[in-house]
Order: C-alpha cells, then structure tokens, then sequence
C-alpha cells in the first residue's frame, strides 16, 4: 500500500477478502462512483494493469460492481454482487483496457450513464485497501474517498472560490483539503473539497444556485 | 503534533517523552484525528474484535476456498498436538492460516496491514499474549504498535506486494508484530525497533508470486511463516540481540530490492510458483487461461 497516515490505514479496514487492494480497494473505487451516480442506467468498467490481469482470482470484477451497488468493504455479500446487480436491474459490462503507463497497475475507468449526463471515474487502488480516485470527467483530482467530498464545476470567475468556502464554512463545515485546478484558461475548473463532515442538502443547493457554479456532487466517505 | 517518520524518530519522541512507543502512536492519531485517545484505543478494539472472530471462524472451517487451493489445515494445525516446534509454534501457525484461510473464502479479516497478510499480526499477538499472560488492552497497545511502525514503513518503502513484493506484506507484518510483542513483554522501544529490523530483514527479497493470482498458494503458509519470524525476532530482541544494520536502514533497503524486482514477481502471477509446471496447470484449471 501506498503512503499511510492514519493508524487505520495499516490496521484495517475490516473487509472481506481476499485482496486489500484488488477486493477492498475496488469496492471503495466502486463505492466512489455509486456515490457519484446511484441509479445509473448502464455503467461500464474498464480494467487496466494488474486488474485486467487478475480481477477473477481477486473478485476485483464483483468487487467493483458490489461498491456500484452500494455494499460497504466489509459486507459478505460482495461475493454475490452479480446476482444482487441482476435482482435490482444494474446493468453492466466489464472490459480490460490498457489506460498507459502513467496509471497505477490496479486502476479502474468507470464510465456512468445517469439519468442525463456521464460522468467518468478513474481509480486507482494503492494498497491495503485505500484508493486514490485520480480523474474525474477528464480533470485530474486526486481524492482519497477517507472524507465526505464535495465536487464542484465552475467558471473560473474572479472570487469565485472565496464565495464558495464561505457557504462551507458558515455551514460550520470544516474543509480538510482543498484542490482546484482548471485544463486550461476560460475552461470550467473543477473544485474538490475533502470536508470533516458532510454538507446538508440545503447547502448543497444553495452552492447549486451560485450563478458561476455549473454541477455540484457530494460522495460521502467510502467506508 | 505530526506524524513521525522515520524509526529514530520515533525513539527520540519516545525518550525524549519517556514515553512507549503505544502512547506515542495513540496521541498522535488522536491529535490527528480530533478524538480522544480513548476515541482511538475503542476503534482499534473493534479491529481485535473482527481479527478474533476471524481466528475463531478459520480453526473451526475446514471447508475449501471457491478455487480449491487452500481450506482445511488451520483446522488440521490446531486439533493435533505439536510434535517437533512446540506448542506455542502450532497455535501461532493455526491460527494465522486460520485468518487466511477465511480470507481466500471471501470471509471477514481485518487488512494488517493488507488482506493477503491479515493472518500475522492477529495469530502473533493473540498467541504472545497467552504466553505473556497479558490482558487484552495490552494486546490493543500492542496493535498501536505494529500500525505506528507500519505507517513509518510506508513513508519509507511499500506495504503492498504488487510494489514491494511479499517482503513488504508479509515481511512488515511480521516486523510489525515482532516490535509489538516486544512492547507488550515489557522490551523497550529500542527493542522493539531491532524486532522489526530482525523480522525485515530474514525475508528481504521475498517475491510476490501467487498461483492463478489467487492470495492463497504460497500467501497462505507465508503467513504462517510470518508468524514464527515475528514470534523469533521478537525473542532476539528480548534477549538482547541488535540489528547490525540499523532499522531505518533496512527500511530502506527493502525499499530498493522492491524496486528491483520484476513485475513478474509483484502479486501478477507471472513468475516465480506462479510460474511454475504446476502453478501453471493450476490457473488453466482455475481461471481458464
């Protein structure tokens, strides 16, 4: 595993086997998207490096689409994820691919058609069971899945961010880490904060009706 | 307060502070975190609570994993007395292929530090502990132990085998269940770093290297290797025994033998028993391919 900060990170989770990364960490990944989209009408999973390689001695493949369905790392029903998916009409297709070497040997592209948009999450799993979701419709992000997060697409209008952290803390939420980062100039940028708490739905749209702010998402911590 | 990050470090804080390494470890995330260290010490009660389970539930199913490779010899280990490595060795080794074993069945384990080495730290203390007669919140501290040291070898070098090779799974494992059996019979922290260094070092260079990818032939036995390296590192060093090379150092040489390994010898199951006549008949057997 990569990096550690928290004690639990090295103790834990608690998650059913058999692979940290390859079971654990895919269902957090999948966990992240679920988030992301609940009911999507078609998801497709691409596998990349060591997940392309190994997913079926791993349960990487069941993995992922238990997180879609919304199971923790720890529920034991994650060896049965393709028929719960089939009882509640997720539908699915899983591939490998090769998404180049700059990516993570145990990474996962998840291409989410929700109601009307797609949205498209790439994974990486980094070891005993904790990720890093490094892309998001293109913009690269890198987010650990430990906080509730919220993301934000916006015009990159002077002052901009100034206005949204004040509605996060007046909420009296407290932002752990912040990063923001556009492609390129008049682009949308794309605002991540990783928050100790989660943000009310209230909030949630009054940061929705800022005039600058084009799409906003809160995942809650992928347990 | 912030994270320490290296094994001196670590023994500055400590007797800088007169401190054991346990209290060091449970302040820092408690500071880290905004809780209270007795916040901290209940959540790591819930993972020895779900490591015991786990124990329990392998030594009583000697049913077989979906593949066929492993099942059945926790339970073979624990109901016939010992014949040549004595009692404590038997139990060790029950019950880390115990954990193991209801991790290849997709069964409930707590990641220490990660799911293929899940068996080590659980059969290693819970097994020092009966020895040592000591209660279970010293078993707790000693996991605080094993988690501070863990997090220090992922600064420094890799706990995942697709990066560090076996050496980092279970050869961490075991450096981190060694220095907390140390602190657990009393050693100090500097023993308890010479634990660690002692149990890295016998398995540097240890591949990753599983049949069909599965975490269970070799992952299995190597967890039960594991568990009797910790269990002997942490004797030396109770003893008196040191390091020649000091603890940081080995970190780092771990470091770069994971770095040197091919990646078919980095949990792809390309090499090695993998690789092998039999481990080959077993994947086409297994996965189709």
């Amino acid at each position: 595993m990569g990096a550690a900060d928290s004690i639990f990170e090295i103790i834990g989770p608690i998650m059913v086997g058999p692979s940290s990364s390859h079971t654990a960490g895919a269902v957090r990944i999948g966990l992240f998207a679920h988030g992301l989209c609940k009911n999507p009408k078609f998801v497709r999973i691409l596998l990349h490096g060591s997940f392309a390689d190994t997913y079926r001695g791993h349960g990487t493949d069941k993995a992922l689409v238990a997180g879609l369905l919304g199971l923790s790392t720890d529920d034991e029903r994650i060896k049965d994820s393709f028929k719960i998916a089939k009882e509640v009409g997720l539908n699915y297709l899983i591939e490998t691919t090769d998404l180049g070497p700059r990516y993570h040997p145990n990474t996962a592209k998840i291409v989410l058609d929700c109601e009307d948009e797609k949205i498209v999450v790439i994974g990486s799993s980094v070891g005993g069971g904790n990720i890093t979701i490094v892309e998001l419709n293109g913009y690269p992000v890198e987010i650990s899945g430990e906080y509730p997060t919220v993301l934000i697409m916006l015009h990159d209008v002077l002052g901009a961010l100034s206005h949204i952290t004040k509605i996060i803390a007046d909420a009296k939420v407290n932002i752990a880490i912040v990063k923001a980062a556009r492609v390129s100039f008049g682009d949308l940028m794309l605002a991540v904060f990783e928050n100790d708490s989660s943000i009310s739905d209230a909030v949630l749209k009054q940061l929705r009706d800022l005039d600058f702010v084009e799409w906003v998402r809160q995942v809650e911590a992928c347990a | 307060m912030r994270t320490l990050t290296t094994i001196s470090e670590v023994l500055e804080y400590c007797s800088k502070y007169n401190k054991k390494m346990s209290e060091v470890f449970i302040e820092i995330e408690a500071k880290r975190t905004n809780k209270s260290c007795d916040e901290v010490f209940d959540q790591m009660r819930k993972m020895w609570n779900v490591m015991k389970e786990s124990m329990e539930k392998g030594i009583a199913d000697d049913s077989l994993s979906p593949s066929g490779l492993s099942g059945g010899d926790a339970k073979r280990m624990w109901d016939a007395p010992a014949i040549v490595a004595g009692d404590v060795i038997r139990r060790a080794i029950a019950r880390a292929m115990a954990v193991s074993e209801v991790n290849a069945k997709m069964g409930r384990i707590v990641a220490a530090p990660t799911a293929g080495s899940s068996g080590i730290l659980p059969a290693a203390l819970y097994t020092a502990a009966e020895e040592l007669n000591v209660d279970e919140d010293t078993i707790i501290r000693g996991l605080f132990v094993a988690a501070g040291l863990g997090i220090v070898i992922s600064l420094n070098a890799s706990l995942a085998g697709a990066t560090g090779g076996c050496q980092a799974e279970c050869g961490s494992a075991a450096g981190m269940a060694a220095a907390a059996i140390v602190e657990m019979a009393g050693g100090s922290p500097e023993q308890s770093a010479h634990a660690l260094a002692i149990s890295l070092k016998n398995v540097l260079g240890l591949v990753c290297d599983p049949v069909a990818t599965l975490v269970e032939v070799p992952c299995v036995k190597r967890n039960a290797m594991g568990v009797v390296n910790a269990l002997s590192s942490a004797e030396m060093a109770l003893h008196g025994v040191k390091s020649k090379i000091p603890p940081d150092e080995v970190i780092i040489a771990m470091s770069k033998i994971g770095r040197e390994l091919p990646e078919s010898l980095r949990e792809t199951g390309e090499g090695g028993l993998a690789d092998t006549p039999t481990g080959r008949r077993l994947r086409k057997q297994i996965l189709g391919y």
